[in-house]
């Protein structure tokens, strides 16, 4: 079992405008972004389940010069909204660290 | 330090937004490498929707008037604009007039009289109607198509201006642009637009050069001095002791961006699938080359913000090692009898309006979600209520018929009733309204400046 944590330099989450968020994961070499960018447990439904948002608008873009994959998504509640409690989707990637890729 | 055949422009950028902390040393070293133009933005949508909606500045009078006074000694030093979008954080009119009497205050502190411009992008909702009903306004994902509803909610809505604006300022002689909501590279790309450099380029160093000396490789220093010229630009950090690499000024295309590659921005598309990063030999500097401007009809992008309900909060720490032995479950228990305290005290009118939540900081306060099984408690807790309701009041009175069961509530009910940790008296804070978004739209425009009304001082 390999988890994203093991196979990732660097992720992290901000949002993109008030309301979507934006995560960048940063590979530890070439071999893990070729193996891991397309995996099932980084796609859309894993988003769905993960941050209750809509799998259909999941965007993923493929940055091959950095082995990076950027990911966003919309938020499921409103910045600011009342029951907020990352204004910034700073700390959203925490959530991915522990996903199982194979 | 010219990038091609011997033309370029020089734009100092003293820092990621105004009022975040300018180093005088960072801006002399710009001015002795031949700055023509200091240029900044002043905010963003970034910190949330109170400051549009409040018309209120995030960064503190003070430090404001500090970073004006030093670039506005360098314009009166080196007689160079000094150009500065997004004035007073979100943009709106109120934030602009904010940073007006800031930098009158200074000018007047200093003995000059600068040529200054004000550009306003704020929009009435009536406008913003007309142009709905006319179908000039267009919706972004997540949200659909704009209602009347949605206009009337917002306290301020402003459109983000482009490069024209500013090229229309400093062609009407500015020294000092302030300007309203604006993109953020493009406050950075209009002085090298404007001087002749190419499109592509000046908007690729705008975005670049945006948040200041993050690009860098080092997180010290502030600013960037950018060098633009037809076909490509450079980048250096002004503080001696940073770098950027390919890398650092590469990466920085990422970051609050859901596409790296293009950006879409008024009256156009910046693509940067082919552009390239090379080290200046022996340099700080980074040497970019590649960007492409495609221009597209014009369109600006809304931004509309309002406050809805009101919330209270409590605050608690929790050490009981009954609690801690089974946080979730006591969570659970603790909020569903603060919910039903809530709703006994509440008239029934407002049962379908108000909300509470009980976040727990040191467990799994900041997503709510499922802890993992097995998880160690931690040593403590901070339990934070949160209710939100349609008046403050309201929001109040709910604060205060919890707060006994937020003060005592058992982790176990055969116990003597514990007593949890407040940190304040009074123990509610209010906290007045909450403040969203509402729009993610964007609107055609005949004409860069149709939404933009200039206002000038010492014409």
């Amino acid at each position: 079992m390999t988890k994203l944590r093991d196979v990732c330099e660097h992720i992290r989450s901000k949002q993109a405008g008030p309301f979507w968020v934006t995560m960048d994961i940063w590979f530890d070499s070439a071999d893990s972004f070729e193996r891991y960018k397309d995996s099932q447990a980084l796609g859309p439904e894993a988003f769905r389940r993960l941050y209750g948002t809509d799998a259909a608008l999941v965007k993923k873009i493929d940055v091959p010069e950095f082995h990076l994959i950027k990911i966003s998504y919309p938020r499921a509640t409103p910045q600011g909204g009342m029951v907020e409690r990352d204004m910034h989707s700073g700390q959203q990637y925490v959530r991915l660290l522990d996903v199982d890729l194979d | 330090m010219t990038n091609d055949s011997g033309f370029s422009v020089k734009v100092l950028v003293p820092c990621g937004s105004l009022g975040a902390g300018v180093r005088e040393d960072e801006v002399e070293y710009g001015l002795s490498q031949g700055a023509q133009a200091i240029a900044s933005d002043a905010g963003s949508t970034d910190s949330g929707a109170a400051y549009l909606a409040t018309g209120k500045s995030k960064n503190s009078r003070g430090a404001v008037k500090r970073d004006l006074t030093i670039l506005m000694r360098a314009h009166a030093n080196a007689g160079i604009p000094v150009i500065i979008g997004t004035s007073g954080q979100a943009g709106g009119d109120l934030n602009v007039d904010w940073t007006r009497d800031i930098l009158l205050e200074v000018v007047d502190e200093l003995g000059l009289s600068p040529k200054i411009a004000l550009l306003y992008s704020e929009q009435s909702c009536a406008d913003i109607k007309t142009f709905n009903r006319e179908g000039k306004i267009k919706p972004l994902p997540p949200l659909g198509p704009l209602d009347d509803e949605t206009v009337d909610e917002c306290d301020h809505i402003v459109a983000l201006m482009g490069v024209e604006p500013y090229i229309a300022a400093l062609e009407a002689g500015a020294d000092v642009i302030l300007g309203g909501r604006s993109t953020d590279p493009a406050v950075l790309a209009s002085f090298p637009i404007w001087k002749g450099a190419g499109w592509g380029p000046s908007w690729h160093a705008g975005k670049i050069g945006e948040c200041g000396a993050q690009c860098a490789d080092k997180r010290d220093g502030a600013g960037v001095l950018l060098t633009v010229g037809h076909k490509g630009f450079e980048v250096e950090p002004l503080a001696q002791d940073n770098l950027c690499t390919p890398q650092s000024v590469g990466a920085h295309m990422l970051y609050e961006n859901t596409n790296p590659y293009v950006l879409t921005e008024p009256g156009g598309q910046l693509d940067v699938t082919g552009a390239t990063y090379e080290q200046v030999p022996g340099d700080r500097a980074v040497r970019v080359h590649g960007a492409q401007w495609v221009k597209r009809p014009y369109t600006m992008k809304l931004e509309g913000a309002g406050g809805g309900m009101y919330q209270t909060i409590m605050l608690v720490g929790i050490q009981d090692p009954d609690v801690l032995a089974d946080v979730s479950g006591f969570h659970d228990r603790f909020l569903a009898a603060l919910d039903a305290r809530a709703r006994e005290s509440m008239p029934p009118e407002e049962h379908d309006h108000f909300n509470i939540s009980v976040r727990m900081y040191g467990w799994n306060a900041v997503d709510g979600a499922a802890v993992p099984e097995g998880t160690p408690p931690p040593r403590e807790i901070g339990a934070l209520f949160v209710a939100t309701a349609r008046s403050q009041e309201l929001a109040n009175a709910i604060a205060h018929a919890c707060n006994p069961y937020f003060f005592h509530y058992p982790a176990v009910m055969e116990k003597e009733l514990p007593s949890y940790g407040f940190a304040f008296t009074p123990a509610d804070v209010p906290r007045g309204q909450i403040y969203e978004f509402k729009l993610n739209h964007v609107v055609e425009v005949d004409d860069p400046l149709q939404l933009v009304r200039t206002g000038w001082i010492n014409p």
